[in-house]
């Protein structure tokens, strides 16, 4: 027998998981490319649907939460208020849901070829994200021309900030749940039901405030409800946007230790990761024969 | 054979068996009901393969031969890494790209050439590779100014002359080849396999997994017979053949 140096061989199938998306970078690439520039194919109006949506449902959170229910009499300045948390929220359904779907909709190439599948939801996520920008030029525009905005450099920042933790928990949920739902079609509608949930779950009809009141005798309750990763988001947002635009005595202002609030949405995001990853990692293994 | 020999295997299949589940009950409702009347509510195992071991060296061109449901793509789906074995290892050296159902990556609304683009990338081609060699995948899929039409518009022949171009322009060590070779018309199937030769005289390593004696014959020097999971015969091609057909 020939004397075989295994350190020259790999095993078929076994990629690094998260970081090989890295090394596919262009691989990554030209699915997102795919993925937007096929979204609006075939349709007349193409991208311009991406403004139209969240248009009209700003239109009817404007008239039934801001007027029929009087939140502008209760929050100053209430569209922008409400704009910069519909974004975020959006972006999370958004991306959820099609990092789900992922790994089932390219079935085809999951049970053929073998590359990193992890690129397929995070691809999913990130062509999502691109969807979103078009709603946060919007925003910007909207805060500086009506409103005067000037980005401050803690503006920049929490922006930054609060979409680099909303897209990490995107990706580490939606690891987790594109690797369920290829042997479990019910994580979709467990999907539709956080997806439902998650809108009404952060401060961006109401405010932090009106939950505190609330949560007088269970803080606990209340201390969760802040650790959603995407709920530091949106506070974020607000104090970026929405804060500068008020009067000192208008603004809500932080909640009570958010600084508690943000490292535990951190760890949340970052268990959540390590989770999704083990996960997928786990279920990756019968993705072909399950598809 | 001395330890100082410097060609080493390109594919090593260790004792490998896979099992498959076959699913009893799909819902909690299919349980309860099988479990009334009196069916099995578990799922079972079904075994795919059974300790399969060979080694293909450098520059062989090996046909994996047997029918339907023997277990032959499950092997080559194991080589290229779609699937893992539960028992034994596999391993392969140097880059393996599978002309396994050719135009899987492909999209019907994108265009020939960003189709191209996104299959290679899929292969394990860089950018820069891509465009080094695009005109000769254009050239050799015969597909000429249909190239920037959608995909959806192309016959089938040209989808496959196209999908299979790209894939047998792809930088690399091992190929795998699924039946895929019934592309096209008689003049391309002679030329894909006179371009599978040349890639073989090259030392591309081949693994074959086909029905066509010709091809095989034509193709391949040695033969690996799988019946039910099971490596019945291992050797020259003519034998392989001949154990195939008893």
């Amino acid at each position: 027998m020939t004397q075989i140096d295994y350190s020259a061989f790999n095993t078929p199938g076994r990629g690094r998981g998260v970081f090989d998306v890295f090394r596919y970078h262009y691989l990554l690439r030209l699915l997102i490319g795919k993925s937007t520039s096929l979204r609006y194919r075939n349709s007349v109006l193409g991208w311009f649907w991406s403004y139209v949506r969240p248009t009209v449902q700003f239109l009817v959170y404007y008239v039934v939460v801001g007027q029929i229910m009087g939140m502008h009499g209760r929050v100053e300045n209430f569209p922008i208020y409400m704009f910069s948390g519909i974004v975020l929220i959006n972006l999370f359904n958004e991306a959820f849901g099609s990092a789900t779907r992922s790994i089932v909709e390219n079935k085809a190439l999951v049970r053929k070829i073998y590359m990193p599948r992890e690129l397929f939801p995070i691809a999913a996520a990130v062509g999502s994200f691109v969807h979103f920008l078009p709603q946060l030029v919007i925003l910007v525009l909207a805060c500086v021309l009506l409103f005067g905005w000037i980005p401050s450099l803690a503006s920049i920042g929490l922006i930054i900030a609060g979409l680099a933790l909303a897209l990490l928990f995107i990706f580490g949920i939606g690891l987790l749940f594109a690797a369920l739902n290829v042997r479990y079609r019910d994580a979709s509608n467990i999907v539709d039901i956080i997806r439902t949930v998650a809108t009404w779950s952060s401060p961006i009809l109401y405010t932090w405030a009106m939950v505190y009141e609330h949560t007088e005798n269970v803080r606990w309750l209340f201390y969760l409800y802040m650790s959603n990763p995407i709920t530091v988001a949106v506070e974020f947002f607000h104090q970026a946007f929405w804060a500068p635009l008020v009067s000192p005595e208008d603004r809500v202002g932080w909640p009570p230790q958010m600084a508690v609030h943000v490292w535990s949405a951190v760890a949340i995001t970052a268990a959540l990761l390590i989770l999704g990853q083990l996960v997928f990692r786990r279920f990756e293994r019968t993705f072909a024969q399950d598809l | 054979m001395s330890e100082t020999t410097t060609t080493q295997p390109r594919i090593i299949v260790d004792h490998v068996s896979k099992w498959f589940n076959k699913r009893s009950s799909r819902s909690f409702k299919d349980a309860i009901m099988n479990w009334v009347r009196r069916r099995p509510v578990r799922s079972q195992q079904f075994q795919a393969l059974n300790d399969v071991t060979f080694t293909i060296e450098e520059g062989e061109s090996v046909a994996v031969m047997g029918f339907n449901g023997s277990g032959k793509s499950t092997t080559l789906k194991l080589v290229s890494g779609v699937l893992e074995p539960d028992e034994g290892q596999v391993l392969t050296r140097g880059r393996v790209a599978g002309l396994i159902e050719v135009g899987a990556g492909f999209h019907p609304d994108l265009t020939g050439r960003e189709n191209v683009f996104l299959n290679a990338a899929i292969l394990g081609m860089s950018e820069k590779e891509t465009r080094e060699r695009f005109d000769e995948i254009v050239e050799f899929s015969e597909i000429g100014d249909f190239i920037d039409q959608e995909v959806k518009h192309y016959s089938s022949g040209m989808f496959m002359r196209l999908a299979f171009s790209v894939a047998i322009h792809v930088e690399l060590d091992v190929l795998l080849v699924d039946e895929v070779l019934a592309v096209g018309d008689a003049p391309f199937r002679a030329k894909c396999n006179a371009k599978l030769k040349e890639l073989a005289a090259q030392g591309v390593t081949m693994m074959v997994v086909s029905h066509s004696k010709a091809q095989v014959k034509a193709l391949c020097s040695r033969g690996i017979v799988i019946r039910k999971g099971r490596v019945i015969f291992d050797g020259a091609i003519a034998d392989a053949l001949e154990v195939l057909e008893s």
